[in-house]
């Protein structure tokens, strides 16, 4: 195929990506502030869109992540790039069906890792960074988070325990206002610049950019564009599970969680640690949910979720495997994985239609009964 | 195969440190406010009440703004920093 095709055919599925990154996320920022009503569904999702266009702008220090350390870049074509982003976006939508708040970034990393192995064998996939960058702080983020957001909650019910009630809870719902749009601001540093990495990194490979260029302005805008617009549809899906289904979640709980997923990616990402947003925000949830009463979490969601982050790396590394040994066959199978693609997506879409969830429904779940969901 | 363990560490120290100062701090902050609430506060004993030494919610809405204003401010500044992390 035509160099500048497949170019052109991998930035618009990097951006596709990028827009399944934004509405499959909203809810780590979103999620709690929707639940306890600190902001309206539809205020909370132009805010958050608006801070992830925003901090797509701020940094570049994570569009490197992406494109080293995990794939020998050497090895690979723009091709196996789209079969990689193909993994992940099917991968990212069945998720966001089934409400569950899966990484994007795993997703990701998972299509790439599975389109790479097929298309340029097993030595080109490098195991020792996968577990170093991604597996190890996969584990651990969550649980740190989880820990901090336990303690953080616990602190917060004794010390305003001696507060004015309405006082406390309104307090708390404005400062969510603020720990939210942190959440929703690092978000956009750090996952729009992997799809900003993904399209600098295709440009480089086919001879359009020098080695080591950075994302071009228009590379930056678009992929700000896509997540900002990704992330105003509003993952309502997964919203609804992250700030209903968990947990019955109060302000002190909401702002507890979110200020510990903020500093925790704020302060990894300032490190070097690539870490999933996703599951760091899943796991200051659950945190803040035990330290009210353990038995208020559903646990049963938490096994749920377990088994999605389980699956996401190794599941968008199948797909993307499949999609590559389709694409890599010539001009025929780059078009008909593109078609699958459209087609499944599409049917996704279709399928989540029948029983939609929107901003105006979002918080319409039971409150989880606390005790007789314990396990 | 090379893990930083102690990078690790250091996130997960750090990031607990930041994320706990900054939810008592808030906390701290709306026990402050509270006493501006005239529920729960008869005016007159409260003024008369010696501010140290007494729970926070017996404080003098005048030291309890104190107390707020000091506490925002502070959790304020690492909201700042936190900005100024993401930016540069």
């Amino acid at each position: 195929m035509d160099i500048t095709v497949i170019v052109i055919v991998v930035i618009v599925t990097a951006l596709a990506f990028d827009f399944t990154n934004g509405f499959h996320d909203t809810a780590n920022a979103m999620a709690t502030s929707i639940a306890t009503r600190a902001l309206k569904p539809r205020t909370a999702v132009i805010i958050a869109g608006v801070l992830n266009l925003i901090g797509a702008f701020l940094s570049v220090q994570v569009a490197k992540t992406i494109s080293s350390g995990l794939v020998d870049e050497t090895r690979i074509t723009p091709t196996v790039i789209f079969a990689g982003l193909v993994g992940a976006i099917l991968w990212n939508l069945l998720t966001w069906f089934l409400g569950m708040p899966s990484s994007s970034s795993h997703a990701l990393f998972g299509g790439l890792i599975g389109a790479t192995w097929v298309a340029a064998g097993t030595d080109a996939v490098k195991f020792v960074g996968l577990i170093g960058k991604v597996l190890l702080p996969a584990v651990m983020s969550p649980i740190v988070a989880g820990l901090i957001a336990l303690t953080a909650t616990y602190l917060a019910y004794r010390i305003t325990s001696r507060g004015a009630d309405a006082t406390v809870k309104r307090g708390f719902r404005r400062f969510q206002v603020v720990s939210g749009s942190m959440v929703a601001l690092a978000h956009g540093t750090n996952d729009a610049q992997k799809t900003m990495g993904i399209i600098t990194l295709t440009l480089i490979t086919a001879g359009l950019l020098p080695p080591d260029a950075g994302p071009p302005f228009w590379v930056v805008l678009s992929a700000g564009v896509a997540i900002g617009l990704g992330t105003y549809m509003g993952g309502w899906r997964i919203i609804r599970t992250l700030g209903k289904r968990v947990s019955d979640i109060q302000p002190p709980q909401g702002f507890a969680a979110e200020t510990s997923s903020a500093s925790v990616i704020l302060v990894s990402s300032h490190l070097g640690f690539a870490l999933s947003t996703t599951q760091v925000c899943t796991g200051s949830i659950f945190g803040a949910g035990a330290a009210r009463r353990l038995a208020s979490v559903h646990w049963s969601v938490a096994g749920q979720v377990a088994i999605a982050w389980l699956l996401t790396l190794p599941a968008a590394a199948v797909m993307g495997a499949v999609a590559a040994s389709v694409a890599t066959t010539g001009v025929i199978g780059t078009i008909i994985v593109a078609i699958v693609l459209v087609g499944m997506a599409a049917g996704i879409y279709a399928a989540s239609r029948r029983r939609p969830v929107t901003a105006e429904n979002v918080n319409d779940v039971p409150a989880p009964q606390p005790l007789t969901a314990a396990v | 195969m090379v893990i930083n363990w102690g990078a690790l560490g250091i996130v997960a120290i750090v990031s607990l440190v930041i994320g706990v100062l900054v939810v008592v701090l808030a906390s701290l902050a709306l026990v402050g406010l509270s006493t501006r609430e005239p529920v729960d506060l008869d005016p007159v004993s409260a003024d008369e009440s010696p501010i140290i030494g007494r729970g926070g919610s017996k404080l003098s809405p005048t030291a309890g703004t104190v107390v707020a204003t000091a506490c925002l401010l502070g959790a304020a500044a690492i909201v700042l920093y936190g900005l100024y992390v993401i930016v540069f």
